[in-house]
């Protein structure tokens, strides 16, 4: 059995497409103890492919004032949670946030544009770190379009 | 035997530290206090006025009530990032309360956010007090 050039043309336009499939939201899959203890008390495990890694080490290196709450560690652990960050960052520039906010990559504006701006300030949501608002899966790293609901008061 | 000994040993240093209980966190808490208010007492009343009183901070956050509700054996949201948060109360979850260097962090990250200060040892016993008695 032969195959055609075309047909090997798209097998292989396919296999381009893998890296892209790769950069799914998906949580690692063995998390760092450390990073899953320190940083999913107060917010969802956010992945840490939504950032860059000098996104990261910048984070890291301002704990202290994390987004309005001192959330210091010692160095030991925050070293060690920040291996694991770089390891799995993304190498995106559309992942890189200025602000350190996800919700300011270029990316993640891409991806919410059709959220209406009254989901957002919905109080079921309360704020953009609250992926689990909408992305029912979130907190297992499930980000998929079609489990997304938005809360009541928004979809009016 | 000394052989014996020295596995033994090993094998000690190689378990779990040993899990603490509300009790002991709070008799540790009252014998610090005791050592600066001589006969002191843990409170579950002076530890519910410290869990309800608004400090008022952070408009988001006022008291520890702000995420983890007026009763603390009912679940909590984080007010901000919407997290669900596991009763407090350990009746209700018998995780907490079981592990004095947890304990002791979350009092020193929450107490410098909501009081505006890191809590003393009586106020610690008091709270513990409150949070084992089921609120």
């Amino acid at each position: 059995m032969r195959h055609s050039p075309r047909l090997i043309a798209i097998a292989a336009l396919c296999l381009a497409a893998l890296p892209a499939l790769a950069d799914k939201l998906r949580l690692p899959a063995t998390p760092n103890a450390a990073w899953q203890e320190e940083c999913t008390s107060c917010h969802l495990g956010y992945p840490p492919s939504l950032l860059t890694a000098a996104n990261w080490r910048q984070m890291m290196g301002s704990l202290d004032r994390h987004f309005g709450a001192n959330a210091r560690l010692d160095p030991g652990t925050r070293d060690q949670i920040l291996v694991f960050l770089e390891q799995n960052a993304s190498t995106k520039e559309t992942r890189q946030s200025p602000s350190l906010r996800i919700s300011e990559t270029p990316w993640f504006r891409h991806e919410h544009d059709e959220v209406p701006a009254r989901a957002w300030s919905d109080p079921a949501v309360k704020s953009a770190a609250n992926c689990g608002a909408c992305h029912r899966g979130a907190a297992k790293g499930n980000y998929d379009e079609h489990d997304v609901v938005l809360p009541v008061a928004a979809r009016r | 035997m000394l052989k014996q000994a020295l596995v033994a040993t090993l094998l000690l240093a190689a378990l779990p530290v040993a899990a603490d209980t509300p009790q002991q966190l709070i008799a540790g808490y009252a014998a610090q206090a005791a050592s600066n208010q001589p006969g002191f007492v843990p409170s579950a009343e002076r530890g519910r006025q410290l869990y309800m009183n608004r400090f008022a901070l952070a408009d988001k956050m006022p008291n520890c009530a702000a995420c983890h509700t007026e009763k603390p054996v009912a679940p909590g949201t984080h007010v901000i990032t919407g997290k669900a948060i596991q009763p407090l109360a350990p009746a209700a979850n018998p995780e907490r309360l079981t592990s004095s260097s947890k304990v002791e962090k979350w009092f020193k990250r929450n107490c410098s956010e909501v009081v505006g200060r890191e809590c003393t040892a009586a106020e610690k016993a008091d709270f513990l007090q409150f949070l084992a008695n089921g609120g």
